[in-house]
C-alpha cells in the first residue's frame, strides 16, 4: 500500500498535483475548528467589506467573515462527500464482489436491479426528497440517499474485476481448501479490488459534491447550514455580481474547483495506475 | 436475426420495469409529501377573500375528493396507473387549472432538443479527439487538449453555466443569457423565431458539451491507447493499410461499441445537468418548470416531471442500446 502511493508520487505528476490542491483544500476545512465565530451567527462583522489584511476573503452581505464561514462550508461539504463516498462504497464492493464471484442467476439478477439503478435520473429524485422533507433533509439524510443512489457504476467496476478472479488458480485453491464464498471474496478477492475502489470512491466523492452543490445554489436544502451550496446560495440572494460583491462568488468558486481539480486528478492517477500498461509507459519514459 | 431480437425484448423488459419502478417510488415519495395540495388550494383561495366555514369545508370535500385522497392508498396508487397510461397526471397547482401533463409536454421539447444537440456534440468531438490523441500519443495539439479537458472535466454542470452567464452576461454582455427565444419575436414556425431559439440555445448548450466533452475524450483516450497495442493493429501498419483506415475502421470503430454502452450509462447523469443549466439560464425546459413546482409547493407537477424524466430518460437509454448492433456485428448474430 505504502509502496504503491511512493510509485505513485514518483512516477505521476497528475497525482503530486492533486495530492497538493487536495491537502490545501483539507487544511482550510481543518481551520473552521479554529474559527472565532460560530457558522450560524450573522451579523457579526461589517458587511460587504472587500477583501482586506483583516478579512482575508473579505466579508459577506449578511455580515459574516467570508473565510471562517468558508472552512465551515468546506468541512460540511467535504464530510458530506467522505461521507457518500464510504456508505456507496460499503454497498458496491457487496453487490460487485457478490454478483462477480457467485456469478449465475444471483449476478444477472444484481445487474438487472443495476441497471434499474443507473437509468434512473437522479436529479428530479433528490428535489422529490427534498420536496418531501424540507428542512428535515440534513447532510446526514441527503448523504444516505445519495449513496443509495451512486453505487451502481462503481459495483459494475467492480464485478468486472472480481469476474477476471473467480477463474484464478488461487481462487481454486481457496475453494478446494473448504474456505466459504464470504472469506474467499473478503480475504482473498478484495485487496484486488481495492485500487479501483479508491479512485472510484474519488470519482464518487466529485459527483456527491457536485450534487449537493446545486441542490444548495437552488435553495433545496437546509440554508442554515453552511456549505458551498447554501453559500452560493446566499450570494446570489443577495446578488452579490449586481451589487458587486464579486468575492462573495469567485473566491467560493475557486476554491471549489481545485477541490474538484485535486480529488479528479486523484482518480485519474490511480485509474493509470491500475492499468500496467500506460504505467509502464510512464515508468520507460521516466516523466 | 434472431438474437438481435432476443437481445431487444431483454432490454424492452428492463425499459418496462425501470419505468414501473421509477413512478413508483416518485407516488410514493410524493404522496408523503407533507404538503396537502387541497389545503394550498384553500389556503389560496381563502386567502384572497373572506368565506365562511362551511363554504371552506365544502370546497375541502370537493378538492379531496378531485384528488381522490379519501380513498385507501391502494386504490389511489391503482388510481394512478390507470390516469397515468391515459396521459393525465391530475391538474397542477402553479397554472390551476392546467392539467400537470400539458405543462410538462409543453417544456418537453425545449430539454430534448437541448439535450440532444449538446450530447451529439460533445459526444462525436470527444470521441473524435480523444480517439486521435489516443493514436498519436505525441502530438502536441492533442497532448495539450487533454491538458486542458484534465482542468475543466472535474468541474460540476452549475459552475460551468454560472461562469458562462458571469462571462458572457456581466463583463462581456454579448449573448442572450436568460429564456429560450427574445421577447419580441412570435413562437410561430418562422425564420425569425427559429433563429432566436437558435441563438438563445447557445450558451446553455455550450455550457453542457464543455461539461460533457471531457468524459469521452478520456475514455476514448484510454481505448484507443489500449487498442493500438493490438497485434492486428501493428498486423495493419506492417501491411501497409492506409491510416486513414486503421484509426478509422479498425482502431476507433472498435472503441466505439464500449463508448455507446458509456453514453447509454451516463444519460441519466448528463439529463441532471441539463435540470441545471437550464435553471441557471432560465431555458423553458422540464428542469425549469420542475423547480417552479417544487417552489410553488405544486406536488402533481413534481411528480409529472419526474415520471415523464424517468420515462424519457429510459426510452433514450433503450434507443441507444438498440443501435448497438450498427457497431457491433456480433450482437447481430447473437
Amino acid at each position: 500500500m505504502l509502496t504503491t502511493f511512493r510509485d505513485l508520487f514518483r512516477y505521476n505528476i497528475e497525482f503530486r498535483i492533486g495530492i497538493v490542491l487536495v491537502a490545501i483544500v483539507t487544511v482550510f476545512a481543518g481551520l473552521s475548528w479554529f474559527s472565532p465565530y460560530p457558522p450560524e451567527m450573522i451579523y457579526v462583522v461589517v458587511p460587504d467589506q472587500p477583501p482586506s489584511a483583516e478579512y482575508w476573503f473579505g466579508t459577506n452581505s449578511r455580515g459574516q467573515d467570508l473565510f471562517w464561514n468558508l472552512t465551515f462550508a468546506f468541512r460540511n461539504t467535504l464530510g458530506f462527500g467522505l461521507l457518500v463516498a464510504l456508505l456507496s462504497r460499503i454497498i458496491s464492493i457487496t453487490v460487485g464482489m457478490t454478483a462477480g464471484y457467485l456469478g449465475g442467476w444471483t449476478d444477472r439478477a444484481l445487474m438487472f436491479v443495476n441497471d434499474i439503478f443507473v437509468a434512473l435520473p437522479i436529479f428530479p429524485i433528490l428535489i422529490l426528497f427534498y420536496f418531501v422533507l424540507r428542512n428535515d433533509l440534513d447532510m446526514v439524510t441527503l448523504a444516505i440517499i445519495m449513496a443509495c443512489l451512486g453505487w451502481p457504476f462503481d459495483a459494475r467496476l467492480i464485478r468486472s474485476v472480481a469476474l477476471g478472479l473467480r477463474h484464478r488458480e488461487f481462487t481454486r485453491q481457496a475453494i478446494f481448501a473448504g474456505m466459504n464464498p464470504a472469506r474467499i471474496m473478503f480475504q482473498e478477492h478484495l485487496p484486488f479490488v481495492m485500487p479501483i475502489v479508491f479512485s472510484t470512491a474519488m470519482a464518487n466523492m466529485i459527483w456527491s459534491i457536485g450534487f449537493e452543490v446545486t441542490l444548495g445554489v437552488l435553495g433545496f436544502t437546509n440554508l442554515n447550514i453552511p456549505t458551498i451550496g447554501t453559500t452560493l446560495y446566499w450570494a446570489n440572494n443577495h446578488s452579490a455580481l449586481v451589487v458587486g460583491t464579486w468575492w462573495w462568488i469567485i473566491i467560493p468558486v475557486v476554491l471549489i474547483v481545485i477541490a474538484f481539480l485535486g480529488l479528479f486528478l486523484l482518480a485519474v492517477s490511480m485509474n493509470e495506475h491500475i492499468d500496467p500498461r500506460s504505467r509502464l509507459r510512464r515508468m520507460g519514459t521516466g516523466v | 436475426m434472431r438474437g438481435y431480437f432476443l437481445f431487444a425484448a431483454k432490454r424492452f423488459l428492463q425499459l418496462a420495469v425501470v419505468v414501473f419502478a421509477g413512478t413508483s417510488a416518485a407516488f410514493l415519495v410524493a404522496h408523503f409529501s407533507p404538503i396537502s395540495p387541497v389545503e394550498t388550494i384553500i389556503g389560496r383561495v381563502s386567502g384572497q377573500s373572506s368565506f365562511s366555514p362551511t363554504a371552506v369545508e365544502s370546497l375541502r370535500a370537493t378538492l379531496t375528493e378531485l384528488f381522490g385522497y379519501d380513498q385507501p392508498l391502494w386504490q389511489q396508487y391503482l388510481n394512478f396507473w390507470g390516469r397515468f397510461i391515459q396521459g393525465d397526471l391530475g391538474p397542477s397547482l402553479i397554472a390551476f387549472p392546467t392539467p400537470a401533463m400539458e405543462l410538462v409536454m409543453r417544456a418537453l421539447p425545449w430539454t430534448v432538443g437541448l439535450l440532444t444537440v449538446a450530447i451529439v456534440i460533445s459526444w462525436i468531438l470527444g470521441n473524435l479527439l480523444g480517439g486521435l490523441a489516443g493514436y498519436f500519443q505525441d502530438n502536441r495539439i492533442l497532448k495539450s487538449i487533454g491538458v486542458v479537458a484534465i482542468g475543466i472535466q472535474p468541474i460540476p454542470y452549475y459552475i460551468i453555466a454560472f461562469l458562462l452567464v458571469i462571462l458572457f452576461g456581466y463583463v462581456w454582455p454579448v449573448m442572450p443569457i436568460s429564456g429560450g427565444f427574445a421577447m419580441s419575436v412570435r413562437p410561430a414556425w418562422s425564420v425569425d423565431f427559429v433563429l432566436s431559439v437558435l441563438w438563445h440555445s447557445l450558451l446553455p448548450a455550450f455550457s453542457l458539451v464543455v461539461a460533457g466533452i471531457g468524459t469521452w475524450f478520456f475514455g476514448m483516450r484510454a481505448l484507443v491507447s489500449n487498442i493500438v497495442t493490438e497485434d492486428y493493429v501493428t498486423y495493419a501498419d506492417l501491411a501497409g493499410v492506409d491510416r486513414r483506415t486503421v484509426v478509422g475502421g479498425y482502431v476507433m470503430r472498435n472503441a466505439l461499441v464500449p463508448q455507446l454502452t458509456a453514453l447509454a450509462m451516463a444519460l441519466g447523469g448528463i439529463f441532471s445537468g441539463t435540470i441545471i443549466t437550464e435553471q441557471v439560464f432560465n431555458y423553458p425546459g422540464l428542469g425549469s418548470l420542475l423547480i417552479r413546482a417544487v417552489n410553488g409547493g405544486d406536488s402533481g407537477l413534481v411528480l409529472a416531471v419526474s415520471c415523464v424524466a424517468v420515462i424519457a430518460v429510459a426510452s433514450a437509454i433503450f434507443i441507444i442500446d438498440l443501435l448497438h448492433p450498427l457497431l457491433d456485428p456480433r450482437v447481430r448474430v447473437g
